[in-house]
């Protein structure tokens, strides 16, 4: 039998835990400087110009001579109400609906059934569900295609003003279909952390509706988890672009759009302006992350109330909210579904005008000039998405790696930190970004692009794998620990092994997002490395609906592939481990 | 350095705040079973977290515990020796038996394959090698979960209710065959446990922490 | 290592002795030859996008220079480039080596001191540039002073569905009254996009009393000059598309909404276009182009290097090659490209003149009889102007 020997001097001089900890220690600190190096001189570069200044000359003589320009813009105030009013009320339709589908459907098979979809809902970028959406209920689209003649008697479409209304309602829907299955996602993540089954019953014994049980007893518990996210939604909401241009009002549009036209007019002195403007964005998110906070406030204040009323919403009303919550859940999935689906038939149509259902003439001529460039940019797109992917996925395990053997969770601090990059526009500082870029001297192309991926990537890599990570029943490592093995045995042999699926999946979100960046990779690779989005960005320009089409269902596909792999892979390795398929 | 089995020396754990939790001391020789009894919270799983060093940082401890005359709570966790079962055996999913009772065995072991075969047969399990441990019956899993533990050549075992998920059948024949095994290896072992009969099956010294619930 | 020690020679000799010589043209196809030239141009349109990569492919196989065609949504993206790459003093090695560019963004880069030049007369090809008669030495009245090489011809027309406009209106008093007897099926694009800022200018030259004055830079004769635009507008206006409250944002998304059937008339600046657009099925077979009676605004589209190019030398080979008769001709193909040439027919070699008169006419496309002489564009100043006002007056929806 093995004998224990002594420890030598050197390791009891160091208690064990300060010695682990400096090991990994290393990684929250690399992580917080990938996120917040980019971001603070990204926004410092945004703002200096906005007063007159730059990177080089710094702040030689403060000006507000482009605020005035600013403040001169006509229909500026009813932009920003604009921004602030889509922002918010997509966010609170979306969050809504997500709720609504939990508390009422959550364990039924058409829940089930939900979420089996949601990862391709997921990975249809936001520019190609607005896309779609616009052919669907324009005055010319599908919608009124398929009812016409026969239905409305028109043989030339109507002239109502649906798309880009001036409220910006149309804005608002894109959103919603595009955000609600994302916080449904985060809910689900986070309903792990909460003990629903538990929490039901007792509200259900007392004799409490569904949904009126679930909104008092889960949501306030779940709420907490998702709030950063629903955040998140809130600023993307209110600062989009892509979105914006596509389904938003053009008279005024909303202030991001603005901010674009003149970042990238032939008149330079207006990115002066476009730099005061993005200060003016990062005030009305401010605002509009108050406004919601208050909103908070009064939900929980009516939270209590509600308690207290003792009323048990039972019956009818019951009934209502499980049927809305199925109406307007379903009515998103039709039309991202339906809008990926007409654009899969423009893809291949020829001659197709309205009031045709569907095209007089097919032709796969988009597809022959496309196809090749298209399959050589997917290996780009895809590289850069998995390498993108994969540091966030090292850095993720590594703090959350930290986190575990300091036997500390994240504080809220770190977390929002992890989360600025998705809470900070990403029109504010990315410019900004551009010129530091230029100045350290970056090359162009692939690297520069890489590291400004990773950026966006690494918030959602973290949301997606933390839940799981934590929850890993730590007897593990007590266990084999135990047996002599050492915590990097643990990790590498037990820990990631075990949490194959979940690690997959986190990097085909991960995968997702880089494949759908534009901007960064536009202004990082000074337009040298063209990947799918870009591409698909620059031919949509043309506005040919074939090419759009064909790029659309591209793109979709491009980002779905991680997922399926993700859900493919564990079941093939591990299926002989019955363990590990019952997750 | 001796065989002398686990001793604890006025091994005191208290809270971080100051309020003390439970104090020992007490000899665990060779062979001998000490049995830890109490209610949850009185404090059983903390001492085995402290013994096998991954006392949460809510806990401090004061005192001392020797294995074998070794100064126990000086060493990194992976270097203590010390074997631990639980409740729900643990086995690790993703893993074939084989492979689950591999992984205890030290990275220098020849002939692992053999020693594989060897342990399964010994616990009746031959040619289980491939098995996913998911078709184990509970009785298996148990007698597996303990084979991968004492491969990983421990110097003592802790035992955290590893019986209380068994029918009373089952729970029987298990305890005999794990106390069996871990006299026969000589290891001093610490049972916390719920269950009396647990208790008198141990037959050894009872540390019964119920009165100092807090 | 080699090329290190070269760079640092050249240091020591000064920067001036680092810029090529567009002069000594030898000299540039020699140092061409294996650079990467990275061609920033709009890529919305697949038959650009097509054309652009047979040059890339021509050029390869005549002096070894690769060509990457940067597909731009906007061309300002690239001279925003150009801007940060200065704002951070990146002077060489930047991104841009060439940019497809005309009119104000030309306008402010020169002005800005972000381009290279003069090179565009020193290219070897430039002999059969019609440099006077198609005014290629002023670009929107901003000499050009070699800083640009043209390439392409374009000219305003107006594209119509002939089976629901039976006569299409040739003037702006003439639009008026169809707009007022077919509400809702007319609009132009969004200024600033530039096809929209060209329908403005379109209008006020047809308008207005005198256009000389627009020649010159805009004085304080501005009010009284724009007048009768703006009261055109406001006349017009409640009778576009959506009445008003809502524009396409581009002048493709013009083409979708006529194929759509949701309006019958859209402005373009390039006579081919349609022709293109029908066989691409992007427009219905019936549709047709027109011009005004007065004329419309023509320009020409020109390649410029800016300042801190990493492949001047590849560049100007490639701006010289776009001159040459067998570019011309190709892109002057209906269904290739449909551009006007910038050569003179008559300093062409008779081989060349020839294949070009053989060309055939699209389906929808003027002959440059019926095309007139081009209007020439106003001062870039005008244009600014009539922007801002514009989006003073009509860019809130009432």
């Amino acid at each position: 039998m093995q004998e224990l020997k002594p420890i030598g001097q050197s390791a009891l001089a160091l208690p064990s835990k300060t010695h682990k900890n400096q090991s990994w220690g290393f990684f929250p600190v690399l992580t917080i400087l990938v996120l917040i190096g980019p971001i603070v001189s990204g926004l410092v570069g945004t703002i200096l110009p906005a007063f007159g200044g730059s990177f080089q000359s710094g702040l030689s003589a403060l000006s507000f001579e482009y605020w005035g320009h600013l403040i001169e813009t006509p229909g500026l105030a009813r932009s920003a109400w604009l921004s602030l009013k889509t922002g918010l009320i997509s966010t609170f339709v979306s969050l809504l609906v997500c709720l609504l589908l939990v508390a009422s459907w959550q364990g039924t098979k058409i829940f089930l059934f939900f979420e089996r979809l949601l990862s391709p809902l997921l990975s249809v970028p936001h520019a190609a569900a607005a896309l779609g959406l616009t052919f669907l209920i324009a005055p010319s689209g599908w919608v009124f295609r398929l009812i016409s003649p026969w239905a409305t008697g028109l043989q030339r479409p109507a002239d109502l003003l649906i798309l880009g209304d001036p409220d910006g309602w149309a804005l608002s829907a894109g959103l919603i279909i595009k955000e609600m299955p994302f916080l449904l996602l985060m809910s689900l993540a986070a309903l792990s952390q909460v003990d629903t089954a538990s929490r039901m019953r007792i509200a259900l014994s007392l004799g409490y509706g569904q949904v009126r049980g679930w909104m008092l007893c889960v949501l306030p518990a779940l709420y907490r988890q998702i709030r950063l996210p629903v955040y998140a939604v809130i600023v993307y909401s209110m600062s989009n672009v892509d979105v914006s241009m596509i389904l938003g009002p053009t008279a005024p549009p909303t202030l991001s759009i603005y901010i674009l036209n003149w970042m990238t007019d032939h008149d330079l002195a207006l990115r002066n302006v476009a730099a005061a403007g993005a200060i003016l964005q990062l005030a009305l998110v401010l605002i509009g992350l108050l406004i919601w906070r208050l909103g908070e406030k009064l939900c929980a204040l009516w939270t209590q109330r509600a308690i207290s009323s003792g009323k048990r919403g039972a019956g009818q009303s019951d009934v209502i909210f499980r049927l809305l919550a199925l109406i307007f859940a379903a009515a998103s999935l039709l039309a991202i579904f339906g809008g990926l689906l007409s654009q899969v038939i423009w893809s291949f149509a020829g001659r197709w005008r309205f009031p045709e259902a569907l095209p007089s003439s097919f032709t796969t001529r988009i597809w022959e000039r496309h196809g090749a460039s298209a399959l050589e940019m997917s290996m780009t797109t895809l590289a850069l998405a998995l390498l993108a992917a994969l540091i966030a996925l090292i850095l993720t395990i590594g703090c959350l790696e930290a986190e575990f053997r300091r036997g500390r969770v994240m504080q809220r601090a770190g977390l929002i930190l992890i989360y600025l990059p998705l809470l900070v526009p990403q029109i504010a500082f990315l410019p900004g970004l551009q010129i530091l870029l230029l100045q350290i001297g970056a090359g162009l192309g692939f690297w520069p692009v890489l590291m400004s991926h990773v950026v966006f990537v690494l918030p959602y890599v973290f949301l997606a794998l933390s839940g799981p990570y934590r929850a890993w029943d730590h007897r593990f490592h007590t266990l084999a620990t135990a047996m002599g093995k050492s915590a990097f045995v643990v990790l590498w042999r037990l820990r990631l092994p075990m949490l194959l699926a979940p690690i997959l999946t986190a990097m085909a979100v991960g995968m997702a997002v880089s494949v759908g960046q534009f901007l960064p990779t536009l202004l990082a690779s000074g337009g040298r490395l063209a990947t799918l989005t870009t591409e698909a960005i620059a031919l949509s320009s043309g506005g040919d609906r074939r090419v759009i089409g064909a790029w659309v269902l591209i793109l979709s596909v491009a980002a779905w592939l991680p997922f399926s792999i993700a859900l493919f892979v564990p079941r093939f390795i591990y299926r002989k481990r019955l363990g590990m398929l019952h997750e | 350095m001796n065989n002398s089995g686990f001793e604890f020396k006025d091994f005191t754990i208290s809270h971080a705040k100051g309020a003390e939790l439970l104090s020992i001391t007490a000899q665990v020789a060779p062979g001998e079973i000490l049995s830890v009894m109490g209610p949850s919270g009185s404090g059983k799983s903390t001492l085995l977290s402290a013994i096998i060093g991954n006392l949460p940082k809510a806990f401090t401890h004061t005192g001392q515990i020797l294995l074998d005359g070794l100064q126990l709570d000086k060493r990194a966790p992976q270097h203590r020796k010390t074997g631990i079962l639980f409740q729900d055996h643990l086995l690790f999913p993703h893993m074939s038996v084989g492979q689950n009772i591999g992984f205890g065995l030290p990275k220098m072991a020849v002939g692992k394959a053999d020693l594989i075969a060897e342990a399964l047969k010994d616990i009746d399990l031959e040619g289980y090698e491939d098995r996913d441990p998911e078709t184990l019956s509970g009785g298996q899993r148990a007698r597996v979960a303990l084979m991968r533990t004492l491969l990983a050549e421990p110097k003592a075992l802790l035992l955290d209710e590893p019986f209380s998920r068994l029918d009373t059948d089952l729970r029987e024949k298990i305890r005999d065959f794990v106390f069996t095994r871990a006299r026969a290896a000589g290891l001093p072992v610490i049972l916390v446990t719920h269950d009396v009969e647990d208790v008198q099956a141990a037959g050894g010294q009872v540390l019964d922490l119920g009165e100092r619930e807090l | 290592m080699k090329k290190l020690i070269c760079a640092s020679a050249f240091l020591a000799a000064g920067a001036a002795f680092a810029e090529p010589n567009p002069q000594n043209w030898d000299e540039v196809l020699k140092e061409a030859n294996g650079q990467t030239v990275y061609w920033n141009a709009w890529g919305g349109s697949t038959q650009t996008n097509d054309f652009i990569s047979w040059v890339g492919e021509r050029v390869s196989q005549e002096h070894g220079v690769t060509l990457e065609h940067v597909k731009l949504t906007d061309t300002a993206d690239a001279v925003g480039r150009v801007v940060a790459e200065k704002a951070a003093g990146k002077d060489e090695g930047g991104a841009v080596d060439m940019i497809w560019i005309n009119g104000a963004n030309f306008a402010s880069m020169k002005e800005a001191g972000l381009l290279f030049g003069p090179f565009a007369s020193s290219l070897p090809n430039w002999e059969f540039a019609d440099a006077d008669g198609k005014s290629l030495t002023t670009d929107f009245t901003v000499p050009t002073e070699s800083y640009e090489s043209p390439w392409a011809m374009a000219q305003v027309v107006f594209i119509y569905d002939s089976e629901t406009v039976e006569n299409p209106p040739k003037s702006a008093q003439d639009m008026l009254e169809w707009a007022k007897r077919n509400p809702g099926r007319f609009t132009f694009p969004q200024p600033p996009d530039f096809l929209g800022a060209t329908f403005l200018k379109q209008m006020l030259i047809d308008l207005a009393e005198d256009t000389s004055v627009l020649q010159e830079p805009v004085g304080d004769n501005y009010a009284e000059v724009t007048a009768p635009l703006w009261s055109w507008l406001d006349e017009i206006t409640p009778h576009f598309w959506r009445s008003g409250r809502a524009y396409p944002q581009s002048g493709p998304r013009q083409l979708q909404l006529i194929n759509d059937g949701e309006v019958d008339i859209a402005i373009s600046f390039s006579p081919g276009e349609a022709t293109a657009a029908i066989a691409n099925d992007q427009l219905p077979e019936s549709a047709r182009t027109f011009v005004l009676d007065k004329g419309t605004l023509g320009n020409a589209s020109y390649v410029a290097i800016p300042y801190n190019a990493s492949a001047k030398e590849g560049a100007m080979v490639v701006a010289n090659f776009l001159l040459s008769p067998e570019a011309q001709l190709r892109a002057q193909t209906p269904d290739i490209l449909g551009y006007g040439t910038v050569l003179n027919m008559e300093a062409l070699p008779s081989a060349d003149r020839a294949s070009f008169e053989q060309l055939e006419l699209g389906i929808a496309t003027l002959s440059p009889a019926e095309l007139g002489s081009s209007l020439a564009e106003p001062h870039p100043s005008w244009v600014a102007r009539i922007e801002a006002d514009w989006a003073e007056r009509f860019s809130v929806a009432k």
